[in-house]
């Protein structure tokens, strides 16, 4: 690098210091906290879809709230964002791409022989050596 | 600050954000790959295989609870470290840096103890897929936390000194999504029975 676009970069700094506002992280953490207790609690009901919702839901949640509190997404420049979202774009590209050989265990011209024999003898077991 | 004070990686920005920052972001771009790809396998493979739910019986949710308290609290003091860092007070941040650490060290001090109980239990990694899964993926979250725990302690020295103070954030960042990707471990190994 020349010694100009050195200066250039030293004399960009104050514009690259973006500090973030901080809020109140103890709250956010309390919130955390509660949406955990109830996400240990909701199976407890045993009613299935409040335990998912309190297994999953809370987490997805959960996620939402530290990234956009403590990783502060929601003000970092916009490419970041999209950045974040193309990884999970191709995530969900890859699951839907995947799922239907993995999750179904005969196909039109495949038998998953294998798959089903661990279902059958892990059903009956104590979790191991399916 | 003088310039001296801070690495070059914090001065340069061609994107309009800190090349530090940027890299972390990178970072954690590829993690997202690393995690979302064993996750949505796990996925895909529980929801075809019921059987994994009675091994999944098997897994300590109090244990697990625990520690994602632990993390969640580990996070507050992360980005507490960074509220720290941009106030300029070096000291208060290498403080909240340390006490970040400390968390990871009792998150993995809590997991050696619950995997050596499953280990004497007889629940090893080749005792099933749902036990591969289990070991792979808290084994790998488990090297994330010692990793930026070390790092952090590094950081920290630094940090007391008020230099480097940019770097609290970029490791606040990874910190974070180590967290995160917790909280989406815990009901998936620990709820879901």
């Amino acid at each position: 690098m020349s010694h100009s676009a050195q200066n250039i970069a030293v004399h960009s700094e104050p514009e690259t210091e973006d500090h973030v506002h901080h809020g109140n992280y103890v709250k956010i953490w309390a919130i955390l906290v509660v949406l955990l207790i109830i996400s240990v609690l909701g199976p407890l009901t045993g009613i299935r879809l409040l335990v998912l919702f309190a297994a999953f839901g809370i987490a997805v949640i959960k996620a939402y709230m530290v990234a956009k509190n403590f990783m502060h997404v929601n003000v970092e420049r916009r490419w970041v964002k999209y950045l974040l979202i193309t990884c999970l774009a191709f995530l969900a590209i890859l699951f839907a791409g995947v799922a239907p050989d993995i999750m179904r265990h005969q196909g039109l011209h495949w038998n998953n022989y294998a798959a089903k024999q661990a279902i059958q003898s892990g059903s009956h077991g104590d979790g191991k050596h399916e | 600050m003088s310039a001296t004070a801070r690495s070059i990686a914090n001065l340069r920005s061609v994107t309009g954000i800190p090349t530090a920052r940027l890299v972390t972001w990178w970072v954690i771009a590829s993690e997202i790959f690393i995690f979302g790809g064993l996750l949505a396998s796990y996925v895909m493979h529980r929801l075809a295989h019921p059987e994994w739910g009675i091994a999944a019986s098997h897994t300590n949710t109090a244990a697990g609870a625990t520690n994602t308290f632990v993390l969640l609290t580990s996070s507050l003091f992360a980005v507490l470290a960074h509220k720290a860092a941009d106030a300029h007070d070096g000291p208060k941040a290498a403080k909240f840096l340390r006490l970040t650490a400390l968390g990871g060290l009792v998150f993995l001090t809590i997991k050696g103890f619950e995997w050596t109980h499953e280990i004497r239990e007889g629940f090893v990694l080749a005792s099933g897929g749902f036990w591969s899964f289990y070991y792979t993926v808290a084994g790998l979250h488990a090297l994330h936390v010692l990793a930026g725990l070390i790092i952090m302690l590094v950081f920290a020295v630094d940090v007391a000194k008020n230099e480097n103070l940019p770097r609290v954030q970029c490791i606040g960042l990874y910190w974070h999504f180590v967290d995160i990707i917790w909280i989406f471990l815990f009901p998936l190994l620990y709820i879901a029975k």
